[in-house]
């Protein structure tokens, strides 16, 4: 049980995500400059970034980001938990430079970090590992809160405007060949950076705008299978929903979207056989999975990006192309601030995915 | 002595209004009225305030009144607890009673209350957008075994387990041949039918008067086993297994021999004439391995295409029990809340045995849940649903669907005067006698019924769009767009809802 549980925060925020699919350097600033251009779309509160390919060094770690309260007090006892659960190749403070208009509450630290599989009941995979941690520390609330636990990528966020958070971080030091940026308009729990965007379990993060209506549905449904959403935000969930679907239930990501996001009934009811058995399958055994509400959302993972909206596009998302590059956003001018000479721009419909793979 | 207790109810007639037609002396079934002369005579002791007189006197000259003459007050001494003293020093008997717990209990439903989207989201119109009720009641899989094959295509490869699909989370719970006419049942397939969803047969067995409608008709297996046999089995969409009842938990039942006539024999296979009597327990089942064997067995002599649901009533552990039985192969579990109706139960536990629904229906969905186990049963609610806002309170704390029983007679016409158990009914329904069965137009009553559904279809359409909710599987469960008023703080930890203004 949870007791009492704070409100999940509601948003109106601006997203973007771009990938190149050829995993080209993306630099940071240009990612920094599309999402300023939705400060429209925000209030100063929130922003981050999720970029994929920095830590090429230590590709094989999982890169833990984390928030530390309190460096003094919070960072000894963390250490020792992951040294219980396995081995930490190299850690460091996240190099973080002064900004006037956003006030440090935390300190971000890295940790490139291996699991002891010997540890795990039962030989468990890695991932279940590092899963396991991460809910458990974001669970314990002992003043350290792991943001981001995927290999070579990592989660910059805090509590302030995007250009704030990009110079906060020097956003434009790293380069990435996949980046999902989030500008957040809360409505609620200001200033509170664990419910900054994006949201991150493992490999995939997402970024998000909208409301989910059906958190609570989605909440009881994944805290079955041993996650624990801590952040009080509803995003959360969406990453927990996608790691349960794609990663433990193996379904390819265009088909968890489609769970997340399922046709109506009487769009199944018009399908032929074959293709109406799966997807009436599909909405009965994730049901609850399903979300609901106006929404649009970027996911991604090292080699995928995904841009989905609820069944009835309550939310914009607009796609754009151009050359190796695909982008995602809430709007065209985001887009156009990265890439002024983008090459197809479209709208896809209501609960359509549009998927962009590395090669590989 | 005790004498003769103060009538509970008087009807005095309007002798300027009166034009002394007799549709009064027509109705009354329990013989309140009689004409002298140029005069309607009443006995009031008769009356059970079932309105018939009322709703058929073309003059409105009949008034009711409920306790003309009452006791001294107390609040202990209830003029019920003196009452049933007084019936029980005289008769040394078990007070029997009908309908639901008559005890003034706070009703949880009316303490809670729904949730709408305001700014930050936006509601949805139901008459622009599709706002989806369509239910699956049974198994789920946990997981899908989805893969692409070769071409491409997405192919299936887990087995699902037949679900029955309602178009409405509303369903028409168990109520039998026998204790309600044969025009009552017909009204009510009729009604499931052309609403498309499912009623329930109750323990009568089934009548050859509803085969037309039997991909609609839940059929029950009780204890007594009335009119079971292959055929019956085979005819129904889905099979439950009854348990309990939550007007009566822990007994079985009695239909007196009067009310055996001869269809009704037919139909249960009994001895015309003859009491049936439905043991407290299945003597097949006194362990969870016991039943889950019965469940086995009805599969099997079904071919597994049947989804088996088990009945219980809503006792203290009901949540250990519906873990036990999500465990066996069935489909559901039906909760019967301690408000269930009744056609007759002993008064003792009709008011004093059971939990309500609300709280039976928290802990049962958290228990599944603890467990990793809520596909593997639907959990249909029962007893006492007055409306669709409690249809949409009992799924938002985690319902698939629910059951009606009491809201389906009162949509026929009944009063709810809680003497069906007298044979007596005057609107048809809790009756065999064939003068008043003919009273219920199966034409008109199904159209009632349908039209009830219906409407409280539509109001639970409107209520999820306004929480900018476009499928009904996204409230359940959904207890955050729950908050209790006016519930205390350990109330509202086992159904995990918080407080209004939080
Ligand atoms: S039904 Fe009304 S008008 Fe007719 S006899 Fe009875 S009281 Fe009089
Ligand atoms: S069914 Fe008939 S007898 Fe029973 S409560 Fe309703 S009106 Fe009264």
């Amino acid at each position: 049980m949870q007791g009492r549980r704070a409100n999940p925060v509601i948003a109106m925020c601006g997203i973007i995500g771009v990938m190149d699919r050829r995993r080209g350097a993306i630099g940071g600033s240009g990612i920094r400059q599309a999402l300023s251009m939705m400060n429209e779309r925000g209030s100063g509160e929130g922003a981050g970034y999720a970029a994929y390919g920095i830590y090429p060094e230590y590709r094989d770690c999982y890169a833990l980001h984390v928030f530390f309260n309190d460096i003094q007090e919070d960072k000894l006892p963390f250490d020792a938990v992951l040294e219980q659960w396995g081995t930490v190749e190299h850690d460091e403070a996240i190099p973080t430079y002064d900004q006037p208009n956003l006030r440090a509450v935390h300190t971000p630290w890295r940790y490139f970090f291996r699991p002891d599989p010997s540890l795990a009941p039962g030989g468990a995979p890695q991932d279940d590992i590092v899963s396991t941690l991460v809910m458990r520390v974001n669970a314990a609330r002992r003043g350290a809160l792991i943001v981001s636990s995927g290999k070579n990528l990592g989660v910059f966020k805090a509590a302030g405007w995007p250009e704030d958070v990009a110079n906060f971080y020097r956003i434009e030091d790293y380069e990435g060949y996949t980046w999902l940026a989030h500008n957040r308009y809360p409505t609620n729990t200001p200033g509170w950076w664990g419910g900054a965007h994006p949201f991150n379990l493992l490999d995939w993060s997402v970024v998000h705008n909208g409301e989910i209506t059906s958190y609570g549905t989605n909440r009881r449904y994944i805290e079955s299978f041993g996650y624990t959403c801590s952040m009080f935000t509803d995003t959360e969930v969406v990453a927990y929903l996608i790691d349960l679907l794609v990663r433990r239930h193996g379904l390819d990501i265009d088909i968890a979207v489609r769970a997340l996001a399922p046709p109506f009934w009487e769009d199944i009811d018009r399908m032929p056989g074959a293709e109406q058995e799966w997807n009436t399958a599909l909405r009965l055994a994730y049901a609850q999975a399903m979300m609901n509400g106006p929404f649009a959302i970027v996911a991604a993972d090292a080699g995928t990006m995904v841009g989905f909206t609820d069944r009835s596009k309550l939310r914009p998302m607009v796609v754009g192309e151009c050359g190796d590059r695909l982008y995602i956003s809430s709007e065209e001018a985001a887009i156009r601030a990265m890439e002024p000479n983008v090459e197809s721009i479209m709208m896809p419909a209501a609960g359509e995915p549009v998927i962009g793979r590395v090669a590989r | 002595m005790i004498g003769s207790l103060p009538p509970r109810y008087r009807v005095s007639i309007d002798p300027v209004r009166c034009m002394e037609c007799e549709r009064c002396i027509e109705n009354c079934s329990y013989g309140v009225f009689r004409r002298d002369g140029d005069r309607i005579l009443v006995n009031s002791r008769n009356c059970t305030a079932c309105h018939r007189c009322v709703a058929c006197c073309p003059r409105d000259a009949i008034m009711l009144e409920e306790h003309p003459c009452d006791y001294r007050s107390h609040p202990l001494w209830t003029r019920e607890a003196r009452e049933a003293i007084y019936r029980q020093a005289e008769t040394g008997r078990i007070i029997l009673a009908g309908m639901g717990n008559a005890l003034d209990y706070p009703v949880i439903f009316d303490r809670l209350v729904l949730d709408a989207c305001q700014v930050t989201n936006p509601s949805l119109d139901p008459l622009r957008e599709p706002i989806e009720l369509r239910t699956h009641i049974g198994k789920k899989p946990a997981r899908l075994d989805l893969r692409r094959n070769s071409n491409g295509d997405v192919e299936l490869r887990t087995r699902l387990t037949p679900n029955l699909r309602a178009e409405t989370p509303v369903m028409i719970g168990h109520m039998s041949y026998g204790a309600i006419s044969l025009n009552a049942q017909i009204s009510l397939a009729r009604a499931a039918k052309e609403v498309g969803t499912f009623m329930g047969t109750g323990e009568g067995g089934l009548h050859a008067a509803l085969h037309p409608y039997q991909d609609r008709i839940v059929v029950q297996v009780a204890s007594g086993r009335f009119g079971v046999n292959i055929d019956y089995l085979e005819r129904g969409a889905a099979i439950e297994i009854k348990i309990g009842q939550g007007a009566k938990p822990g007994i079985g039942g009695h239909l007196p021999g009067e009310k055996v006539c001869g269809e009704i024999s037919r139909t249960r296979m009994i001895p015309e004439g003859s009491d049936a009597i439905s043991p407290a327990p299945h003597h097949d089942i006194y362990s969870i391995e016991d039943l889950a064997q019965l469940v086995r067995g009805l599969k099997e002599a079904t071919e597994w295409k049947k989804p088996v649901f088990v009945k219980i009533a809503a006792v203290h552990n009901a949540a250990a029990i519906a873990a036990g039985i999500a465990r066996s192969p069935a489909d559901a579990v039906v909760i019967d809340g301690f408000r269930g109706g009744t056609g007759a139960a002993p008064r003792v536990f009709r008011d004093h045995v059971g939990i309500p629904i609300e709280a039976a229906v928290a802990s049962v969905d958290q228990k599944l849940r603890d467990q990793g186990i809520r596909n593997e049963v639907s959990v249909i609610a029962s007893g006492g649903i007055r409306g669709s806002a409690d249809v949409a309170k009992v799924i938002a704390l985690g319902a698939d669907a629910v059951y009606i029983g009491t809201a389906a007679l009162v949509a026929m016409g009944c009063r709810v005067c809680g003497n069906c158990y007298r044979g007596l009914c005057p609107w048809g329904i809790a009756t065999q006698r064939p003068d008043l069965v003919e009273r219920l137009d199966p034409d008109i009553a199904a159209k009632q019924v349908a039209n009830l559904i219906r409407a409280w279809t539509l109001e639970l359409a409107e209520l999820l769009g306004a929480a900018g909710i476009n499928s009904i599987e996204s409230l359940r469960g959904n207890r955050d767009r729950l908050r209790g008023y006016m519930l205390d703080e350990s109330l509202m930890q086992v159904l995990d809802v918080r407080q209004v203004g939080a």
